[in-house]
């Protein structure tokens, strides 16, 4: 059975994705200590708020460190959720400018509204439209919908990183992967069967 | 292109009073509540809104352990409001499984907790309520406490504000629609959702699928919720959605 670290770094709400492991045939442990994240053979990095202090939660835990150990150095696969996937990129500029993880280079702004008076946040379900194959929507029809909830997206420098988009306001990249790098800016532990199938298909990877 | 129409199913619960202290009725009310979030899971709908409207009146927490409980079955997006007058309210809630909250008398009261929620925990988490009534006078009047205090404030102006200090939604109800199963307030939603540019629900008075058709029609809402026709009547969300999808609308079916 697959262990799934979720990294706990103070931003709640980790026990929704805790639930959705476990229903999907994973053993979830919410944690921020470095030996159990180095036990487990799955990462998740959630995460709802904003950027900043987020980023700050996780450097005053030394866990930008440790994390980096396993998902650069040990290429144990990870997936970040929401403000989770935000923090992979190099820059935040939510409020302020802020370093995130760098670990996909790119930028995180703020969704801009469109005049089909699409309104900010965006909140509900929309569409997600993979841009290549990959693993991570096997089994998932291209197009349907998942639960999103955010004022910001990611901006990805490469285009080779962009997994999948979702046509909002002007679009935006609403999944991301790196070799075992995976981020969504929608929530999989809300999107019912279909995020179930997401989490799943991310255990057998 | 804009975002699908959701309907939400709002579940509410009053006259905790009268149970109040006596754990076999309250068991057998969670237990009710229970089944609806299992239905509704099973159901994959859109979203679910929880309300403790009497917790406010008894000048009390939120229930920590009932939303726990119920989050538990809910693997679809869950607000959850009622009582909230604090940011470790908030925090609270968040940790036992809501992703929203809800505050109506609070955004009122002490109007800076907005702020506070929106800065720790981004603005898509908190959802402002609204209950507002016509006035004998002409235009419309908010009222707190479950609809019990008039507050003079109109509630364009408390959407206003409530966006300013970073509200992520608006949750606009008419305390006159409430129940009657006669159709929305078209006008009072219009108003609301013209003075705001976040998603605006809208709630009080949907009897049947067309009166939802009609106000999308008539205003820019982002969501329906609704509470009776789902309780009391065959209807359901789904077939709402069906509904609204053969006359046009987006939505996830």
């Amino acid at each position: 059975m697959n262990i799934v670290s979720i990294v706990d770094y103070g931003m709640c709400n980790l026990d929704s994705v805790a639930r959705a492991v476990e229903e999907c045939g994973g053993k979830a442990i919410i944690t921020n200590k470095s030996d159990e994240i180095d036990r487990a053979n799955r990462i998740i990095l959630p995460g709802v708020g904003a950027f900043p202090d987020a980023m700050k939660n996780i450097r005053i835990r030394s866990l930008d460190k440790i994390l980096g150990e396993q998902v650069i150095e040990k290429k144990i696969p990870v997936l970040g959720i929401c403000l989770g996937m935000q923090m992979m990129a190099t820059m935040g500029c939510e409020g302020q400018s802020t370093e995130g993880l760098g670990w996909i280079p790119g930028r995180v702004i703020r969704l801009e509204p469109f005049e089909d008076d699409s309104r900010i946040p965006h909140i509900g379900w929309n569409e997600v439209h993979p841009a290549r194959p990959s693993i991570l929507f096997a089994g998932i029809d291209p197009g349907k919908d998942f639960y999103f909830v955010h004022s910001y997206h990611f901006c990805p420098d490469y285009e080779e990183d962009i997994l999948a988009k979702t046509p909002y306001g002007k679009g935006f990249v609403s999944a991301i992967q790196r070799s075992s790098i995976f981020g969504v800016q929608f929530h999989p532990e809300k999107s019912q069967r279909i995020g179930f199938q997401l989490i799943k298909n991310f255990l057998s990877i | 292109m804009p975002t699908k129409i959701r309907v939400l199913p709002t579940l509410l619960f009053k006259d905790v009073g009268l149970i109040k202290g006596v754990r076999f009725d309250s068991w057998r009310r969670v237990g009710s509540a229970m089944q609806a979030v299992k239905v509704y899971n099973m159901r994959e709908v859109d979203e679910l809104v929880f309300l403790d409207i009497a917790a406010t009146k008894e000048a009390r927490s939120p229930d920590y352990a009932i939303v726990d409980e119920l989050a538990d079955e809910c693997f679809m997006p869950m607000a959850v409001g009622g009582g909230i007058r604090n940011i470790e309210d908030v925090r609270h809630l968040l940790q036992v499984g809501a992703d929203k909250v809800v505050i109506n008398t609070a955004a009122v009261e002490i109007p800076e907790l907005i702020s506070q929620i929106s800065r720790r925990f981004g603005s898509q988490c908190v959802v402002v309520s609204i209950d507002a009534k016509k006035m004998i006078s002409g235009g419309y009047g908010v009222y707190t406490h479950a609809g019990t205090i008039s507050t003079g404030i109109h509630p364009v102006d408390l959407a206003k504000n409530a966006e300013e200090l970073g509200a992520g939604e608006i949750l606009i109800t008419s305390i006159d629609r409430d129940g009657t199963l006669s159709g929305y307030d078209i006008e009072l939603t219009k108003e609301v959702c013209e003075a705001v540019s976040i998603p605006v629900i809208a709630s009080g008075g949907a009897g049947c699928y067309e009166d939802m058709a009609e106000l999308l029609r008539a205003t820019g809402i982002s969501a329906v919720a609704a509470a009776s026709i789902f309780h009391f009547t065959q209807q359901t969300p789904l077939e709402a959605k069906r509904y609204l999808y053969e006359r046009g609308f987006r939505v996830r079916l």
